[in-house]
């Protein structure tokens, strides 16, 4: 018998979404509020395999068409590449910078270079989390 | 501040990043890995050279002030094994150039290589004691990698017991730390030393003291600790087991220096003294192993427990000599164990079997072979020109200093022992009438780097007279711990 899975996929279309959203906000509350790139690579990790659940690996891969373990490979040049920066501005390895700028779409906004960081761990979370589920999940 | 510092860690990690984009590309692999290895070298030995002449040179992550901050301390003792790791890692790499099996190559052998290298260098450098932790986990979740890559019955098995002990020993780690950070309130070393210092380690102190003891003794195979290690080192491919052998265990025990060098070093009576004892009974337990076996590669994985047992002796003598008799003895058991490794991977790869029993005659066909293993053998057991005896008469000399007379006798006893377990393998296996079934040509390139190891071996032992200053100023720093505080907490 085939088993019909219209509702499921109907409400991982919506909720994929909001789950994304969610982690972006999580990712970048980091810095003053609970939440940063390891909960937030969680949470984005956890929607991508609510999309596994409800459709199946094959077309995940093709809407998401990366090597995770290039992705890994990427997310930690951003975390060392941050600390290796600091070599430019004769300080120690890993000194991080801040100030403020004006953004026109955001107007006053505190920039760290410590969101660098955080997009590094952000990456090699998702993909170490996808790594590990797509490899047991096309294991047979 | 002095950004070199970070370098010997940077530069395997940076490498091990850039080749997990090229996995599928052994070529550009082998190329990338090779030249980084060079570099490291090249950067290790500037580095040493200047810590001798400017002394320690520090670094503070981020610039964050010492107790509060990481801060990476590049004394003479940590640089010293920074440069041997480099150079064994480098003689292991072209070993692994030509003995790997492409499936292996292509599944990410060399970045867990890479990065295997940035746990122990990150290891020894490291002034704090959580950031130690950590570089403990970096260090072994690639050696599990490397462990089990391949996955054979015999790997599958023992990385299963590998692991486990690993994650015990990993969470006493945690719990000791988390022990002494209620006590002190910090995490520095020098920091840790100073507040300790202050409050005269009462026995809740020497409680924790002897609980990093327990934990470092596990990673570094300590009796009665030692039980994992036999099994677990005898099964990876040669190579792995080669810089296992000659890392891994050698991190537990700088662990065990720094730790009761510089932070627990006020009742030797209860630490220093169970040291000894427990140095003594590994020693003649790790070469009763090596003599029982008849597993060319049993035998030498329990004489890296023998060696262990004269390091853990002279540590716990507390005296400059024996101190740094346990450092140049340290500097040599890495070298020799990684080539004693690859030659013995050599032979088992000439002869298809690893059991002696099996062959013999080896060095008619393989006088090379057969000769360099010769010369390992001797260098192993200490025999004058080479580089094993320096390191033994000064442990020797420093523990009759001591007034520790028995252990100098079971030393004594030891090394005979060994040269008996690793003359068993010359005898046997090289030597005899030619019975072996199938003796394949060796591939030159598996001879190079032993050669490479052999010749920094007798460089150590010949060359003393330019290696000691370097070792006697590491063993009189760590007598004095005033040093290393006040080049970590001063300005």
């Amino acid at each position: 018998m085939k088993t019909n899975d219209t509702i499921l996929q109907t409400v991982t279309k919506v909720l994929v979404f909001v789950i994304l959203a969610f982690s972006i906000f999580i990712f970048f509350a980091g810095h003053n509020n609970p939440g940063g790139g390891f909960i937030g690579g969680l949470i984005t990790a956890a929607a991508i395999v609510l999309l596994m659940l409800a459709f199946d690996m094959k077309t995940v891969k093709k809407i998401i068409p990366f090597d995770y373990k290039k992705i890994i490979a990427v997310g930690l040049i951003f975390a060392v590449g941050t600390g290796v920066g600091s070599f430019f501005f004769d300080a120690p390895f890993l000194t991080h910078a801040h100030d403020y700028f004006d953004l026109w779409f955001l107007g006053k906004t505190h920039l760290a270079t410590a969101l660098l960081f955080d997009i590094g761990v952000y990456l090699v979370v998702v993909a170490v989390t996808l790594t590990i589920i797509q490899t047991i999940g096309e294991d047979e | 501040m002095n950004n070199l510092v970070v370098l010997p860690l940077l530069i395997p990690l940076i490498t091990g990043i850039i080749l997990i984009l090229f996995n599928k590309n052994v070529t550009i692999q082998k190329w990338i890995s090779g030249f980084s290895a060079v570099i490291l070298v090249s950067v290790n030995f500037y580095l040493l050279n200047q810590v001798y002449h400017q002394g320690i040179q520090t670094l503070k992550l981020g610039g964050w002030q010492p107790p509060f901050g990481i801060i990476l301390v590049a004394d003479l003792l940590a640089i010293l094994l920074v440069l041997t790791t480099s150079v064994v890692s480098i003689a292991c790499l072209f070993f692994a150039f030509h003995s790997l099996d492409e499936d292996r190559e292509k599944f990410y052998f060399y970045p867990f290589f890479q990065f295997l290298i940035t746990g122990v260098s990150g290891a020894f450098l490291t002034g704090d004691i959580f950031n130690l932790f950590v570089f403990f986990e970096v260090m072994l979740i690639s050696s599990y990698i490397l462990i089990v890559l391949g996955g054979s019955k015999v790997q599958l098995r023992e990385s299963v017991k590998y692991i486990l002990v690993n994650i015990v020993s990993s969470v006493l780690f945690v719990t000791a730390v988390a022990y002494l950070y209620a006590v002190t309130g910090t995490l520095n070393m020098a920091d840790l030393s100073v507040r300790i210092a202050e409050v005269d380690q009462g026995p809740l102190l020497t409680v924790i003291a002897i609980f990093f003891l327990i934990v470092f003794g596990l990673k570094g195979a300590l009796f009665p600790l030692f039980f994992w290690l036999p099994g677990s080192y005898a099964a990876p491919p040669a190579v792995v087991s080669a810089i296992f052998g000659a890392l891994l265990t050698k991190v537990g025990i700088y662990s065990v220096f720094r730790t009761f060098s510089t932070i627990f070093y006020h009742h030797p009576e209860v630490t220093h003294q169970l040291m000894v004892v427990l140095g003594a009974i590994t020693m003649l337990l790790g070469v009763i192993g090596a003599v029982s076996h008849w597993d060319v590669k049993k035998i030498i994985v329990y004489n890296v427990i023998t060696a262990v047992g004269f390091i853990i002796f002279g540590i716990g003598s507390l005296s400059t000599t024996s101190y740094a008799g346990a450092i140049y003895y340290l500097l040599h058991d890495m070298t020799i164990k990684a080539a004693l490794f690859l030659l013995i991977g050599a032979l088992i790869a000439v002869a298809g079997t690893s059991n002696l029993k099996q062959m013999s005659g080896v060095i008619k066909y393989h006088p090379v072979l057969g000769w360099m293993f010769f010369t390992a053998a001797l260098a192993l057991v200490g025999v004058p020109p080479l580089s094993g005896f320096i390191g033994k008469f000064l442990l020797i000399k420093g523990g009759i200093e001591s007034g520790h007379y028995w252990v100098v006798a079971v030393m004594l006893i030891t090394s005979l022992l060994v040269l008996y377990s690793i003359m068993k393998i010359f005898l046997h296996g090289f030597y005899g009438k030619i019975e072996t079934p199938k003796l394949t040509r060796t591939p030159v390139g598996l001879l190079y780097p032993c050669a490479f190891l052999l010749a920094i071996s007798i460089g150590l032992g010949l060359g003393a007279e330019y290696v000691y200053p370097y070792v006697l100023e590491a063993a009189e720093s760590l007598m004095d711990p005033a040093i290393y505080i006040d080049a970590v907490l001063k300005e």
